[in-house]
């Protein structure tokens, strides 16, 4: 479980978070949607601690995160597997450097036991011969596979995903959406993903968080999401026509 | 003003960082060597063609304007050898490294920020600025000074070479003068010269690059800015050096 107590969050004088309280919770995949600009990677960046804080607290379960040194934080992050946007592969590594670095920096494990690891984490993610090849020659869906498999190698408890679709055609999408979802019920892990698309809210929304400009305005499931009545967040959900019919059919249909 | 100090307070919190709380050796290793090869080995080429023909050019330029019968043509040799040693091979090198090394050290990191290839490995508690740069500035602080002597001995070649192809002079006055009132004091202040420009540049590279953020031109404009500050930093250094290790 992680919770987020009270986070206030501005970038020179301009207030990005704004009082966001939220919990999060194990072993199911947690959503945060919103806008592009609405302050969702702020937020991921926010529990994770890549941005302090000015007020409020982010527990992981009783631990207070906010309040630990630079030493103290390394043991949690340890626990910690984050997807970025990107990917962030680390671009003058291969793809088996970049997956075992967690394991360089954090065990002293043999080559052999990290490789091992290493090819067990990237058959998870359903990647074969691809681990001496480097970020530069793989497709966006490769890059977000190895991404997936670099977080996941050190048996994360809490995974952090920051958009982990977007630029993926919809297909890809929804194999990253699944697998990420699998892993989330198979390690038990407490999963955070930021998305802005409505096929990942509808299939694998255990938990939404709607957030606007700054501010959370609803929260809920997917089943939830379909009758919500706040026109922010239908606006927002519903915004192609497609959407609004699904939405017509799903009510009507009740 | 307050803009300059601001910078200047950020670049030692930046070093702070970098020589505080190091990763593990075995990693540093692996990226030392690496980036002896990208920085270094990957240099040589470029200061050993300069070097050539600034030495042929010194000695082509002293045969023509110490054109006298009271001076001893072996003076050609000497003052190649000075001039190489005391400025062009520490000082000229630095600047010319600045160019190719620092502003590659600057778009790298810079890149690696706006990926967010640095949140990457600040999430997997990595030091990143440790990670990233203190192997950028012991590889350029150990390898340097062999361009440096490299430089030295190859502008000493390209002098007698011109002497011998164009026969503007006798190469064996030119080599007797090599061999003129030789200190060798001189090399090992070149070596510390080298040594500091060469923390200069990677250094502020790295810091230009660390902060850098935005997008790919953004990258550009850092790696820029990169170059320029290193350029003049090294020229501020060199003054002082002089008069500290000189005088
Ligand atoms: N490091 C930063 N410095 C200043 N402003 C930032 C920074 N990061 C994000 N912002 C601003 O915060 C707002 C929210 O950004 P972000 O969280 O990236 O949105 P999104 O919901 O698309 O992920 C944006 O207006 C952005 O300009
Ligand atoms: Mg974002």
């Amino acid at each position: 479980m992680i919770r987020a107590e009270h986070i206030v969050k501005s970038f020179e004088g301009r207030t990005v978070l704004d009082d966001v309280s939220v919990e999060f919770e194990t072993g199911k995949t947690n959503l945060i949607i919103g806008r592009s600009g609405s302050g969702k990677t702020v937020l991921l960046k926010s529990l994770v601690g890549l941005h302090e804080v000015d007020s409020g607290r982010v527990m992981y379960d009783d631990v207070d995160f906010t309040a630990l040194g630079f030493r103290e934080r390394k043991a949690i992050r340890k626990d910690i597997g984050m997807i970025f946007q990107g990917g962030a592969l680390l671009d003058s590594s291969s793809v088996e450097e970049n997956v075992k670095l967690p394991l360089d920096l954090f065990t002293s494990q043999s080559e052999a036991e990290k490789l091992e690891r290493v090819n067990f984490c990237l058959q998870r993610v359903r990647l074969e011969n691809v681990n001496h090849l480097y970020p530069a020659e793989l497709s966006g869906g490769m890059i977000k596979r190895v991404a997936i498999a670099r977080a996941i190698v050190l048996n994360p408890k809490y995974l952090f995903c920051d958009e982990p679709n977007s630029g993926l055609d919809p297909q890809t999408s929804i194999v990253i959406d699944n697998l990420i979802h699998e892993i989330t019920r198979e390690y038990n892990i407490t999963t955070i993903i930021n998305t802005h698309d409505m096929n990942s809210v509808m299939e694998i929304g255990e938990k939404i968080v709607y957030i606007h400009q700054g501010r959370k305005w609803w929260e809920g499931t997917k089943d939830e999401i379909l009758y919500a009545d706040n026109r922010e967040l239908n606006d927002f959900v519903f915004a192609s026509a497609m959407a609004k019919r699904a939405k017509d059919a799903a009510v009507s249909g009740r | 003003m307050l803009k300059i100090f601001e910078l200047i307070g950020r670049y030692f919190i930046l070093m702070g960082k970098v020589f505080s709380r190091p990763e593990k050796a075995s990693i540093y290793r692996r990226r030392i060597i690496y980036e002896m090869e990208s920085l270094g080995l990957d240099s040589i080429g470029l200061t050993a063609i300069i070097s050539v023909f600034i030495g042929a050019v010194i000695t082509l330029q002293m045969c023509i304007n110490l054109d006298s019968p009271f001076i001893p043509r072996s003076l050609v040799g000497y003052a190649t050898r000075e001039t190489m040693i005391l400025e062009f091979s520490s000082t000229v090198v630095a600047l010319i490294l600045a160019g190719k090394v620092g502003s590659s050290i600057a778009s790298e990191i810079g890149t690696m920020r706006i990926t967010e290839q640095i949140d990457a490995l600040e999430i997997m508690g990595v030091n990143s600025a440790s990670y990233l740069i203190l192997p950028k500035i012991v590889a350029g602080v150990v390898f340097f000074p062999f361009l440096t002597i490299l430089s030295i001995l190859i502008g000493i070649l390209g002098g007698w070479m011109i002497a011998y192809l164009t026969g503007i002079m006798i190469p064996a006055d030119y080599v007797e003068g090599l061999l003129m009132d030789f200190r060798p004091y001189s090399i090992t202040y070149s070596l510390i010269k080298t040594a500091v420009f060469a923390y200069i540049i990677t250094s502020i590279s790295a810091f230009y690059g660390y902060y850098a953020k935005g997008n790919s031109l953004e990258v550009g404009a850092a790696s820029t800015r990169a170059v320029v500050v290193s350029s003049v930093v090294i020229m501020i250094f060199n003054l002082m050096l002089t008069q500290i290790l000189l005088i």
